[in-house]
């Protein structure tokens, strides 16, 4: 063979806007995977910390003075942490609802309207999202 | 023609006079030569300006842009793109367009082609960002400038050529010919196909080997060693040929579902949507993964 030229971006993602529904799909599930398992970590590590410190005192705990209300009760004090909580909810519905559509394609179901499912999970994603907006920002100002 | 060119001789004779005195070493002749040379340029220059004026007013042509390389020409070695105004006719697919352009504007430009439609499979582009047939794809339904590239997650040979031993490899490697366990005993006997299997294959016989799928695929390009959409295809098209028989059924499975097999497909669909012969490559790869997983369960 003679030699080639290796053209870089155009490899791979440098032609991202030409992806197709599918390809999308593929990524944000990657992403978001990435992102639930990252999650999951953070989250046994603090209330792991945090369990052990509480106390045992029916008295403290009633009057939520314990460390596990505090660090919780601080957490939720922080508008970052409310914000972080939708996007947490934006990307686990969208790891369900495409991982129902990966499952149908498993399947072998409607492989013909993959793209429109994707859409449909991402806009149910979307609706969801909003609507959560009220319950996880309420109190944070 | 306009009156450009009197006018640039009489500039250029009055320069010459008044240079000669100072260089003397060169003769009238050569400095006339040497004139006459420069006029051709600009001559050649500006027809070429007029040119692209008269392509760019002109509504009938497109323009093309298309990846140039060629690594025996050190001035070609930087990959760049040409432009090319074509004269657009109906009908003209892109391949008609860079024939067109190699045959009018510059012999050089390479790139495979053989029986324009669609069926020797040899024009596999990147057009505007996808993978198509050079001979499939209208010209009038894509937006200009189009742009034309060799297929990506291949060497380029020269051009719009790309390397496509890798493909065939693969494609090899799946046995791709009818195998059957059993041959009648009289040779010239037929052997025949239900009429609902032939179905159920029919979609995966029509495979050209142009390569777009595997250039498509993400998964290919990270993966050298995957069998690839195309080869799968043409496992599937003889799994699932009933005459062929179950021992072979299961040699083929086997080879499927090996680490760098069905497993690697993720299900991105890019291959089948850039598939020109539309065939639903990822439902076969799935229908695959499907029988093998029936193969290796057993339940007691």
């Amino acid at each position: 063979m003679s030699q080639s030229y290796n053209r870089g971006l155009i490899e791979d993602f440098g032609r991202w806007r030409e992806f197709s529904a599918g390809m999308w799909a593929w990524i944000f599930h990657k992403f978001t995977g990435w992102v639930l398992v990252g999650y999951l970590f953070t989250h046994i590590a603090v209330l792991s910390t945090a369990i052990p410190a509480a106390s045992q005192d029916p008295a403290t705990l009633a009057a939520g003075e314990d460390i596990y209300t505090t660090t919780i009760v601080t957490l939720e004090s922080l508008l970052l942490v409310r914000i972080l909580e939708v996007g947490l909810l934006a990307v686990a519905v969208f790891h369900i609802l495409n991982g129902l559509r990966l499952l149908l394609v498993d399947l072998g179901i409607g492989l013909d309207s993959q793209d429109k499912s994707f859409y449909a999970s991402l806009i149910l994603t979307g609706a969801i999202t909003v609507a959560s907006v009220p319950t996880f920002i309420a109190g944070a100002f | 023609m306009s009156t450009q060119p009197p006018q640039q001789e009489t500039d250029e004779s009055t320069a010459e006079t008044s240079a000669e005195p100072e260089t003397e070493s060169t003769s009238p002749g050569q400095q006339k030569r040497a004139a006459q040379k420069r006029e051709r340029a600009n001559a050649s220059a500006q027809r070429q300006a007029e040119a692209d004026a008269k392509a760019k007013a002109d509504e009938e042509t497109r323009e093309i842009k298309v990846f140039r390389y060629d690594p025996e020409v050190e001035e070609k070695q930087e990959p760049r793109f040409d432009t090319f105004h074509v004269p657009f006719t109906k009908g003209m697919t892109v391949l008609d367009a860079v024939m067109y352009a190699r045959d009018h504007y510059d012999p050089s430009l390479t790139f495979r082609h053989s029986c324009r439609q669609a069926i020797c499979g040899s024009d596999a582009f990147f057009v505007n960002g996808r993978q198509r047939l050079g001979c499939k794809t209208q010209v009038s339904e894509l937006d200009e400038p189009i742009r034309i590239e060799p297929l990506p997650h291949q060497d380029v040979v020269k051009d719009l050529v790309v390397d496509m031993d890798h493909f065939y490899e693969e494609m090899e490697s799946v046995d791709p010919y009818f195998d059957p366990d059993e041959t009648p005993g009289n040779d010239l006997e037929e052997q025949r196909q239900s009429r609902a299997n032939r179905e159920k294959v029919k979609m995966s016989t029509r495979c050209i080997w142009c390569a777009a799928c595997f250039s498509s695929c993400n998964i290919a390009a990270g993966d050298n060693q995957y069998l690839g959409p195309a080869a799968l295809n043409k496992a599937y098209r003889f799994a699932m040929d009933e005459r062929e028989g179950e021992s072979r059924k299961q040699e083929r499975l086997e080879t499927i579902e090996q680490e760098h097999g069905v497993w690697r497909c993720q299900t991105q669909f890019s291959c089948t949507n850039v598939c020109p012969k539309d065939i639903p490559l990822t439902e076969h790869i799935q229908e695959l993964k499907r029988e093998a997983v029936k193969k290796n369960l057993k339940f007691w």
